[in-house]
């Protein structure tokens, strides 16, 4: 992992971001900030600007208006040298079909200008128990297996920053769970740190350090999933959830 | 892991290509697309000139002026789908979004789309013209250097509008796609292919000469028919080239920085 160029806690900072689609506002003043080497997760009923926000972190949307800081550089000016060190992934974007595992991913390693790309594919296919599906089509896997394949294709370049949306969505509770225990173990031994939207609240409770709650693209309250259960008077943060999607206030 | 980031990577160009060639390579229905459809309009406008040659004493005098339109023809036709096709590709298999995140530039798209256009037109116009030689006795490189220029010229135009069909699939999704099979016909009476520029109406003589395709195909038949060569209709060729290539490049990023404003980039599939 390089060092980081500024000396801050912050891996994110986003201030005043507005993203209006003609006269529909998907994000509506939204402010947060994302230690490093944490995990945070954005949750939010479906509409609530988490995508959005996403797409805008990675330079794929461009924002209505405010700032978006990465790494402590920012990101609309400084997009393609950022872009080297973050990563992304998610089940709603496909990767081509007809390609192996391992031409998707010798591609996407030449696109990072990976140094000894062969060996880095080998080493996270036997990470990800991909080593035996290497020359199988993508289009052929299962859905388990292509959320692999893109989790890999993700940590090809180490990034120190991974956005996910939905990591584990369709997947099976093993596979699942082994996805977020590989999560877990690149985050302690790269000190990467990541943003992940996600709606399975039990994985946002066992990986996320710090929750943003996020209604009609603004932020509605944030902290430890501990902090929020506690604040609402709840026994899990699936019922915070559903609190904040009824517009309940917390205690 | 983090690599030093450089504005222009040849790199990346070739990853972009490389995808495509491993499609190439897994799929031979593709490939023989390519080669098919030259192939079958060579064949049939040999006939054709096998036929007028007993017929007419203008085609007798030279029998590669049909032939020639035809291949040449399939230049810009190929060159214009070469780069529509690559693009669309990307669309259909909903790949743009992890394309751009990743840190490829458009502009080094738009390169891999011009050079993923050439090498689909080397294959599809070569196997058409080697094809030609035992079928007709017909060798379009006897042509010899201005065949280059005639080349050059007809497949930047071809990339040219093949950019701007891109862009616009981009911007409007893929109900825009068969834009990319129909447009170039439009111009196509007016590339004076098979009939001098004068055959035309007076009113749209300026239009064609405003294409360099018009240029192309006059200094083609100068040359078939008077063995000279027209270098000012070469110069005219390439110079409006320049200018179309330009805008086709401009529309196209103009579309793509469209395409992040509205979030189509995340969007966009089948």
């Amino acid at each position: 992992m390089t060092t980081p160029l500024v000396a801050d806690d912050h891996v994110i900072e986003v201030t005043g971001l507005y993203k209006y689609f003609d006269q529909v506002c998907a994000v509506n003043n939204l402010s947060f900030k994302a230690r490093r080497g944490t995990t945070t997760a954005l949750l939010g009923g479906n509409g609530a600007g988490k995508t959005t926000t996403i797409a805008m972190l990675l330079g794929l949307l461009l924002p209505t208006s405010g700032q978006i800081r990465i790494l402590g550089e920012n990101m609309l000016q400084h997009r393609y040298r950022l872009l080297h060190r973050m990563n992304f992934s998610s089940p709603y974007v496909d990767l081509p079909q007809r390609l192996t595992i391992r031409q998707n991913l010798t591609v996407y390693g030449h696109l990072y200008r990976l140094p000894k790309l062969k060996q880095r594919i080998e080493e996270l296919a036997e990470a990800l128990n991909l080593s035996k599906l290497l020359d199988r089509k993508y289009g052929q896997l299962s859905a388990g297996q292509k959320t692999r394949v893109s989790l890999a294709k993700a940590l090809l370049n180490e990034p120190e920053l991974l956005l996910m949306d939905e990591p584990t969505a369709s997947l099976d509770p093993d596979t699942a769970d082994s996805i977020r225990t590989y999560l877990e173990q690149y985050q302690q031994r790269t000190g990467a740190s990541i943003l992940l939207a996600s709606h399975n609240m039990a994985e946002v409770e066992r990986m996320a350090g710090e929750v943003i709650m996020l209604r009609q693209g603004q932020v509605v309250n944030s902290g430890s999933p501990q902090d929020l259960i506690a604040e609402y008077g709840r026994n899990n943060l699936e019922e915070v959830f559903i609190d904040i999607a009824r517009h309940k206030e917390s205690n | 892991m983090a690599v030093q980031d450089v504005h222009f990577s040849v790199r990346r160009i070739g990853a972009v290509a490389l995808r495509h060639l491993y499609l190439m390579q897994s799929s031979w229905p593709r490939v023989v697309e390519m080669v098919y459809w030259p192939t079958v309009q060579m064949i049939l406008w040999g006939f054709i000139t096998l036929f007028l040659q007993n017929n007419s004493s203008f085609i007798a005098q030279a029998s590669g002026v049909l032939l020639s339109g035809v291949l040449l023809w399939d230049v810009l036709f190929r060159g214009q789908l070469g780069i529509a096709l690559v693009f669309m590709e990307e669309m259909w298999s909903r790949n743009l979004g992890h394309l751009f995140v990743s840190p490829l530039r458009p502009y080094e798209m738009v390169a891999s789309l011009l050079l993923m256009s050439l090498i689909r037109t080397l294959i599809g116009i070569g196997g058409a013209t080697l094809i030609a030689i035992p079928l007709f006795h017909y060798n379009i490189y006897d042509i010899g250097l201005p065949l280059i220029a005639f080349f050059l010229n007809l497949i930047i135009m071809g990339w040219a509008i093949g950019l701007i069909v891109s862009g616009i699939v981009l911007r409007y999704g893929m109900g825009a796609e068969s834009i990319a099979w129909v447009s170039v016909f439009a111009i196509q009476p007016l590339c004076a292919i098979y009939y001098p520029v004068a055959i035309l109406p007076s009113w749209l003589q300026p239009i064609a000469w405003a294409l360099p395709a018009s240029h192309v195909f006059e200094g083609m038949r100068e040359l078939l028919l008077h063995h000279t060569l027209n270098t000012a209709h070469m110069q005219w060729a390439a110079l409006l080239n320049v200018l179309y290539l330009g805008i086709g490049i401009a529309i196209f990023l103009g579309y793509f920085h469209t395409a992040r404003k509205k979030g189509l980039l995340l969007q966009v599939g089948e």
